[in-house]
């Protein structure tokens, strides 16, 4: 088991910016660490540094509290699932698990232990002798792991491991994946674009962005207590409303917490808000409103996600009265961006 | 009414003139027709008539033809000289083949880098595939002139080779061979780098990041990795280079004309001196004739083992 702290770590490509601009990021022993960030926020680059796979141009990484940043890959004791799950084409799946411990110098009945266990893990031990190109993109998912696994490294490198595989698919794989991670206590540091699997996986979240770190924090941190408006906007979908209020702060408010007066029950604390509806979507469990606060001021667009549990009748072009708990609004500063804390 | 009319026949007629284009098959037949009348001209016909040829006592200069059957074959199969010659097709073929995949695989891996200049080098690489055969192959006869060869040369001044030897590459049996395995080296080397090349930028990157990641080391990546994913385009372009060294006769022609005491000479080159310059054109074609089933059989092994190593 291990931690990996990065320190001031930074890598240029030949064209354009920093890649990844100066992260300061601990990760602990036995934690699930999440990067999140939209594409070309430098998440896997971050990743790549951590493995090896990549020379930063400046900073360090840190494997339990030593410096491992010229080290080559296998001198690091890590194992990465891609996303593509790279496994080795002409080998079959026993060969493709054993590979790491062939080159680890393991030989014979040992590796055969070591396969039918981390085989057995995974439930593919009646796949040993297929082919990747036999095997379906559940199947190479969990050969991928199986081939991290077998050799017990001391931290796993996860990128986007689940976003080749259905949507129904991913939700099982993700929580086998929170299980074995659970099991076996292994450092985690995990790339995603998707932020419900970063709010259901992580211990922590980093939320990443042009290569430098908005916010590190719990699920919970980064969706009620966002540190910036990019947070704001990033997680949760529909996105966090934000209004710009007098020039000098940005309000916002998350659109399940912006709904019809009469579904308030405590009515003290309430920040009324006339809401003009324009457009109405059902998507079955909630109806999402769209429309403008009908306010003197000029705000931009707003949505409000209100549960069909409300049976409020929400008809378009109409101005409806609304509400939202004062505790529930998040104040930024206009020039910055950043958190103001209350 | 009328203007609607003609609207909707000026499409009507546009589709008229472009028939030819819109049927594919007929397009299809046309586009292919030249290729075929070159086959048929340039390959199909000359390989019927060597057929024809070989079991007759067809020479230069004389019309009248008779059918002797299998005589040339019983002729040519007591002949020393043709089984001298096809011991040197195996051989030329084997050590230049050998050569080239190896060369070939270092070479790709070597471009498959980046580096700076890594375009004008590719070029370089290219040139002698781009160079025509004889023209490259007489600046081959001058390098290895016996007087003024720039190999003895080179040798002498930087004192790999005694003073007083002077190495006469095409007159000296061994050294003739080598040399014309080196000039189809040379010559073969860059088509097969471009195919392993390719086959090389076609293996994903994340291959290599997770042999890296899983603790592979460079010989253990080249030879349980890289070299067995590129094996079935590997084995492509040692197809194209046994087949193009196999029926070569340009080299051997330009540099030894099978010299000397035919230790040189290729069953390509025997056929041709046989049949064209001296005369046996029967002797020629039945000679050839054996080229035949050999490539026959190289194709098939080698695109059987192929697709056993299809990994796709």
């Amino acid at each position: 088991m291990a931690t990996v702290e990065t320190r001031a770590l930074t890598k240029h490509f030949d064209r354009g910016n920093n890649a990844v601009d100066g992260i300061d990021l601990a990760v602990h022993e036995s934690e699930f660490m999440v990067l999140l960030g939209p594409s070309g926020s430098g998440k896997t680059t971050l990743l790549r540094l951590i493995a090896g796979l990549e020379q930063p141009t400046s900073g360090d990484i840190l494997l339990n509290d030593t410096v491992v940043t010229g080290l080559p890959p296998r001198a690091r004791n890590m194992a990465m699932v891609f996303q593509s799950y790279a496994l080795y084409p002409h080998l079959n799946v026993f060969r493709n698990i054993a590979f790491p411990l062939h080159a680890q110098g393991m030989r014979g009945p040992a590796i055969q232990k070591k396969v039918d266990w981390a085989a057995k893990m995974f439930g593919i031990s009646a796949l040993l002798q297929r082919k990747p190109r036999q095997l379906s993109g559940g199947e190479r998912q969990r050969v991928a792991l199986a081939r991290a696994v077998v050799r017990e490294p001391v931290v796993f490198l996860l990128d986007e491991p689940l976003s080749n595989l259905d949507a129904k698919l991913r939700i099982s794989a993700r929580e086998e994946l929170q299980q074995f991670q659970r099991r076996l206590a292994t450092t985690t540091i995990y790339v995603t674009h998707d932020q419900i699997e970063a709010l259901a996986l992580g211990d922590r979240i980093v939320i990443l962005d042009h290569g430098t770190i908005h916010q590190i924090g719990t699920p919970q941190d980064v969706y009620e207590r966002p540190a910036d408006t990019f947070v704001a906007t990033f997680i949760g979908a529909p996105p966090m409303n934000l209004m710009k209020r007098d020039g000098q702060t940005i309000v916002g408010f998350r659109p399940e917490h912006f709904l019809p007066l009469e579904a308030h029950r405590d009515t003290a604390d309430l920040h009324r808000l006339p809401f003009h509806v324009q457009r109405v979507e059902n998507l079955g469990s909630d109806r999402l409103a769209y429309g403008e606060l009908a306010t003197p001021v000029q705000t931009g667009k707003v949505i409000a996600r209100i549960p069909n549990t409300i049976e409020t009748v929400l008809t378009s072009d109409t101005t409806h009265e609304f509400a939202i708990k004062r505790r529930n609004l998040h104040t930024f500063d206009a020039a910055n961006g950043l958190r103001v804390h209350a | 009414m009328s203007a609607i009319d003609t609207r909707v026949t000026t499409p009507l007629a546009r589709s008229h003139r472009a028939h030819l284009a819109d049927n594919d098959g007929a397009l299809g037949s046309w586009l292919l027709a030249p290729a075929v009348v070159y086959i048929v001209l340039l390959v199909a016909f000359p390989f019927l008539l060597s057929m024809y040829y070989s079991v007759s006592d067809a020479t230069v200069g004389n019309t009248a033809v008779r059918f002797v059957g299998l005589q040339n074959f019983e002729r040519i199969m007591q002949s020393n000289t043709f089984w001298r010659s096809m011991a040197n097709t195996f051989v030329f073929t084997l050590m230049s083949q050998l050569l080239v995949v190896v060369l070939a695989k270092t070479l790709a891996m070597a471009l498959y880098k980046d580096f700076r200049g890594k375009w004008i080098v590719r070029l370089l690489i290219l040139l002698p595939w781009v160079a025509p055969i004889s023209l490259g192959t007489i600046g081959w006869l001058w390098i290895f002139d016996p007087v003024y060869s720039i190999i003895n040369w080179t040798l002498r001044a930087s004192s790999l080779l005694p003073a007083n030897t002077w190495p006469i590459w095409l007159g000296q049996p061994n050294l003739a061979m080598v040399s014309i395995v080196l000039v189809d080296v040379w010559r073969l080397l860059p088509l097969a780098t471009v195919i392993i090349l390719a086959g090389l930028s076609s293996i994903p990157q994340d291959i290599h990041d997770a042999a890296e990641m899983d603790g592979a080391g460079f010989w253990r990546h080249l030879f349980q990795i890289n070299i067995p994913l590129v094996m079935p385009i590997m084995l492509i372009a040692l197809l194209f280079g046994i087949v193009f060294t196999f029926t070569d006769m340009i080299i051997v022609y330009v540099l030894t004309r099978g010299g000397p005491f035919d230790t040189t000479q290729v069953l390509a080159s025997l056929a041709f001196f046989t049949g064209v310059p001296g005369g046996d054109l029967a002797e020629g074609a039945a000679i050839s004739l054996f080229l035949f089933p050999l490539l026959v059989a190289v194709v098939i092994l080698l695109l059987t083992i192929a697709r056993r190593t299809e990994i796709t």
